[in-house]
């Protein structure tokens, strides 16, 4: 796979009262590879809006070198990085259409602006509008739309240009649940059907686990973790990963969450992992039945990650002592990764 | 004495046509220069998309200082400059260029102003698909902020009808003339009457003209 994002210790630091400088990015290495989503997660102010703007030097980079599609864009001059912006699109929290042209206006102005002639770049921009699904709103004006199909007239224009790369800087964040869904999709769409690269930031670990393969969580200007999806979400390592990933998953019950399932289920409490390497449901129910146990379950917080199962189940055994121990034994012998929790009581 | 209303219509006509003529060249001329002014004053900024901290000191001193001078003093300072660029200190042509000179920097201003009312977004927009600074100006602000420009030469148009009738009574042509020699110099109030309407129905005329067009842009 190559890279086609490549950040190199990348350094942005801004001028800050009394002589002081502020670093908003701290020495980030990152690479992106072809074809794949890679999410940058993190708490406000953590530096991510100026991350992905260095990738199209919107932002030129204090230290450190910043690689796309193989050319070094801290070696060009303004002219060349315009060509450069021209190949990547980008998308915006609040759209930014240009209320002074219509929707296909606002999806040729990239195009003109590359010296597409005008015919031409009609031609293109309805094909875009017609990949986004709003080719009959191509005369309507920007505030004729609603707010999901306004951002998915913003991800044409991004990708008028036919970018290899789409940033996206919170795409989704000013939308309700069922039009971020919409672009969600469509974006889904851009990556499987097109091809192309995305590095979009977030808040919402539920955007990450539908569309990203890779993931990086940034904090004070770092990145702290990253790595593939479905790895961060099973086993996150720092303290800001942890929270993000139990906001989309929940946590296993665990102290008086836990005191409070007891006062409900009386018998033998066990969480089991459910994770994609995990055996599956259909284990599980043989080596019920085998040990003679029955189950209620007690809790349950399993979500979707990259189209694999991930969380964990609270079961209530009931049946002989022993059986109860021969099951628990035989449910931690085949599990090598995720031990199920006993919770004694 | 009483002016003769069957030579006097004419005249009325007359002076009419010369506070247009003044107006309307004056309006052409200070939009141009105006908007030259008012883009580069917005473009030099500090943060702005061509910053040049000289260029903009200098752009903004100069509007500073030629704004709150009245006109008619302006008139009076300007009139050497006019004889010099003009020819003449007396007539249409002699009052178009002091007017010129004030409503270009109020343009330029208003220009100006309008123009850093649009949202950042758009322009970092502009920035992200490879548009340079030149273009921002002339094909996202200069769009984006149409409405409130048309309705700030609006407000520029009615003020100078203001201003070529104050030019009118200290030589200039037009209205403002002829309601001074006829109305003010030889007591003639109907004379005042009709210049004080021909100036009221050539705001309401420049009014109406300019709130219709600011809804088509505003599409409102
Ligand atoms: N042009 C600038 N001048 C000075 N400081 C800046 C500038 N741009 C960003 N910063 C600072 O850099 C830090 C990181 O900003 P950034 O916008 O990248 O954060 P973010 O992670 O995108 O936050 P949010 O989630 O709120 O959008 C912030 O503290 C911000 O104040
Ligand atoms: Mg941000």
């Amino acid at each position: 796979m190559t890279a086609v994002i490549e950040l190199r210790d990348v350094r942005k630091t801004y001028p800050g009262k009394h002589g002081t400088e502020f670093t908003a990015v701290d020495g980030v290495s990152l690479t992106v590879a072809e074809g794949t989503v890679l999410g940058v997660v993190g708490h406000s102010g953590a530096g991510k809006s100026t991350l992905l703007r260095l990738v199209n030097h919107l932002e030129v980079p204090t230290a450190g070198r910043v690689l796309v599609g193989g050319r070094d864009l801290t070696a060009l001059d303004e002219r060349g990085r315009r060509a450069v912006r021209r190949s990547v699109g980008m998308v915006f929290q609040h759209v930014n259409l240009f209320r002074s042209r219509t929707v296909l206006g606002n999806v040729a102005y990239p195009l003109r602006l590359a010296g597409t002639p005008r015919a031409e770049a009609r031609r293109r921009a309805l094909e875009v509008l017609r990949f986004v699904g709003l080719e009959d709103r191509a005369r309507h004006w920007p505030e004729q739309l609603s707010g999901g199909q306004r951002q998915r007239v913003g991800v044409a224009r991004a990708l008028a240009t036919s970018p290899k790369v789409l940033l996206c800087d919170e795409a989704t964040s000013a939308l309700d649940p069922q039009t971020t869904r919409e672009v969600l999709e469509l974006l889904r769409r851009v990556n499987t059907e097109l091809g192309i690269t995305i590095v979009l930031i977030t808040h919402e670990m539920d955007v990450v686990r539908f569309l990203c393969d890779q993931v990086a969580v940034m904090s004070e200007g770092r990145v702290v973790e990253n790595g593939e999806v479905y790895e961060v979400f099973a086993r996150p390592r720092h303290p800001v990963t942890k929270v993000f990933v139990r906001s989309a998953l929940g946590d296993p019950p665990e102290g008086e969450a836990l005191e409070r399932l007891r006062g409900r289920h009386p018998g033998r409490l066990v969480t089991v992992p459910v994770t994609r390497d995990a055996p599956g449901a259909a284990h599980l129910s043989r080596l019920l039945r085998e040990h003679r146990v029955d189950f209620t379950i007690a809790h349950a917080g399993v979500g979707e990650v990259r189209d694999a199962a991930l969380g964990s189940v609270t079961l209530e055994l009931r049946g002989a002592e022993g059986d109860v121990d021969a099951f628990v034994a035989a449910l931690d012998a085949v599990r090598t990764t995720a031990k199920a929790v006993v919770n004694a009581g | 004495m009483q002016a003769d209303w069957s030579t006097f219509w004419p005249k009325v006509v007359d002076a009419t046509g010369e506070t247009v003529y003044m107006v309307l060249v004056t309006l052409a001329l200070s939009a141009v220069l105006g908007m030259a002014v008012g883009l580069t004053l917005y473009a030099t900024r500090k943060g702005g998309v061509l910053p040049n901290r000289l260029v903009f000191a200098v752009l903004n001193t100069l509007v500073n200082v030629v704004r709150p001078v009245p006109f008619v003093i302006a008139i009076v300072a300007l009139s050497p400059v006019t004889r010099g660029v003009v020819g003449t200190m007396i007539g249409t042509d002699a009052a178009v260029f002091p007017m010129v000179v004030v409503a270009t920097f109020g343009v330029a201003r208003i220009v100006e102003t309008n123009l850093l009312s649009v949202e950042s977004g758009v322009i970092e927009a502009a920035r992200s698909m490879g548009a340079g600074p030149l273009r921002i100006l002339l094909t996202v602000l200069v769009p984006e902020a149409l409405g409130p420009l048309v309705l700030g030469f609006t407000f520029m148009l009615v003020a100078l009808i203001d201003f070529s009738a104050v030019a009118g009574t200290v030589g200039g042509g037009g209205v403002g003339n002829l309601a001074m020699t006829y109305g003010y110099l030889r007591f003639d109030t109907s004379v005042m009457v009709v210049a004080v309407a021909v100036l009221i129905a050539l705001v309401q005329l420049a009014q109406l003209l300019g709130n219709a067009l600011a809804r088509k842009v505003l599409r409102r």
